[in-house]
């Protein structure tokens, strides 16, 4: 349902996205692992046209995407993003948070959207925390917050950009646990992390990118297991056993 | 002080008639310079080049030109086009237009200090620009730009009385015809000045409260 052809992609003179070429399948959980800088989170903002890209194609169920273009709302509405720092709306409640998109974007009517942004914040353990504004959350329930909002949409597929990293490491566990039900759920989801047991222990696919190219792809296992490439090799061991 | 006291029963109603207009002034241009302020703001944060352009030139051609060069241009050039205004309209719409370029600078500051993140998120659930700027950027932004938004007032305020320099009677006016013909300047424009100051008083209590309450986020 997401295909990328021959994407490139580069700020000022450097080159970020050199060729990329994936594709991901409707139910298909990917996770993107590699170093910083090596383009990652880059791939996730071209998809849904926060970023533009230089030459190649993305298309999402067939259609182009094209930040300039107003198509591009059609999409952004099926393919949600999750964002490393949260970027939840201050100024309102984890619920208004959620129904936000659905009643200005979608124009669903305003109780239903109510409704299930409930059923959403229940479903991600916050259902007591709906009246909150999000500066008193923690950061996980923050991101699990965002999870809700990026659900409220209805997305054929969530992009999740990093969704641990900025979160003290205690509170990563609940946030991993909503991110495994979704995906145990049948919800399409590309997740850049550096968690490698989520990548191994829920991703289908696993994809290795350093230096703006694909260097490794296949079946989760088989990749953090047995990475045939030396740089997959040498950062997961950099990963894995940091000293 | 006796005499002060005397002279102020006297004059103090014909002066609240010039408060009245001063009022009228100041909360008038501070309507339509709140309008055009964010007119501008909106327009340069656009992204959209011949938009941004126009509205750095409109801005920086208002900040060059003196309040009350505007008013007498409004005031007196004006009928020569065919655009004949009352002095309270020109003065109303000289100050309004002034001021807007310091609105449109101020708003502009509060919208760019919104982080990027939110207008991610606003964009990543499908929301257009305008839609992004009306429920998630000027939101947060009012709280940064309220500050020296209450500081505009409080001079806008005071600058109300160029209003003077194209006939409107307000407060400055009024002071100075009962100076000229009771010669009691002492009196007269002490009462104005304390008027003024009763009047910005409220003013910068609010500018206060907006300073604490922006502190607190």
């Amino acid at each position: 349902m997401i295909e990328l052809t021959d994407v490139h992609k580069s700020f000022g003179k450097v080159e970020v996205l050199k060729g990329i070429s994936a594709s991901v399948e409707k139910g298909e959980v990917v996770c993107i692992i590699g170093p910083s800088g090596s383009g990652k989170s880059t791939i996730l903002r071209c998809v849904n046209g926060l970023e533009g890209y230089d030459r190649g194609d993305i298309r999402v169920e067939g259609a182009r995407v094209n930040r300039d273009s107003s198509s591009i709302v059609a999409i952004r509405t099926q393919v949600s993003m999750v964002f490393q720092r949260f970027n939840l709306f201050p100024h309102r409640t984890a619920l208004e948070n959620v129904i936000e998109g659905p009643i200005i974007v979608k124009k669903e009517p305003r109780d239903e959207a109510l409704a299930r942004g409930r059923a959403l914040l229940a479903q991600v353990g916050l259902a007591e925390k709906a009246d909150v504004h999000p500066p008193q959350l923690s950061g996980g329930q923050q991101q699990r917050v965002a999870i809700a909002r990026a659900l409220a949409m209805q997305p054929k597929a969530i992009l999740f950009d990093e969704p641990t990293s900025a979160l003290d490491p205690e509170l990563v566990g609940d946030v991993l646990s909503v991110m495994r039900r979704l995906a145990d759920d049948g919800m399409t989801m590309v997740v850049v992390t550096h968690e490698m047991g989520f990548a191994r222990d829920v991703a289908d696919r696993v994809l290795f990118i350093d230096g703006g190219v694909i260097v490794e792809q296949g079946a989760a296992k088989s990749v953090l297991n047995q990475p045939q490439h030396a740089r997959t090799q040498d950062f997961l061991r950099r990963v894995l056993h940091p000293l | 002080m006796q005499k002060f006291l005397n002279d102020a029963v006297e004059f103090v109603p014909i002066l609240l008639h010039g408060v009245w207009l001063t009022l009228v002034v100041t909360i008038g241009s501070l309507a339509l310079s709140t309008v055009l302020g964010l007119v501008w703001a909106l327009m340069r944060v656009s992204g959209i080049g011949v938009l941004s352009g126009l509205s750095a030139s409109v801005i920086n051609v208002i900040r060059g030109i003196p309040i009350i060069v505007l008013l007498f241009y409004l005031y007196f050039v004006m009928p020569d086009v065919g655009v004949t205004l009352t002095a309270l309209q020109a003065a109303i719409l000289g100050l309004g237009i002034a001021y807007s370029a310091y609105q449109a600078e101020n708003f502009r500051a509060g919208i760019e200090a919104i982080d990027k993140g939110q207008i991610e998120a606003a964009q990543a659930i499908g929301m257009s620009w305008w839609q992004t700027m009306r429920r998630v950027v000027l939101p947060q932004a009012v709280k940064i730009v309220l500050p020296p938004y209450g500081n505009v007032m409080i001079m806008m305020l005071k600058d109300s009385s160029q209003a003077s320099t194209i006939t409107v009677a307000e407060l400055a006016l009024q002071g100075k015809l009962i100076a000229s013909s009771t010669f009691k300047n002492a009196s007269v424009f002490t009462l104005v000045a304390l008027m003024y100051l009763t009047m910005s008083i409220p003013l910068i209590l609010l500018v206060r409260h907006f300073e604490k309450r922006a502190g607190r986020r």
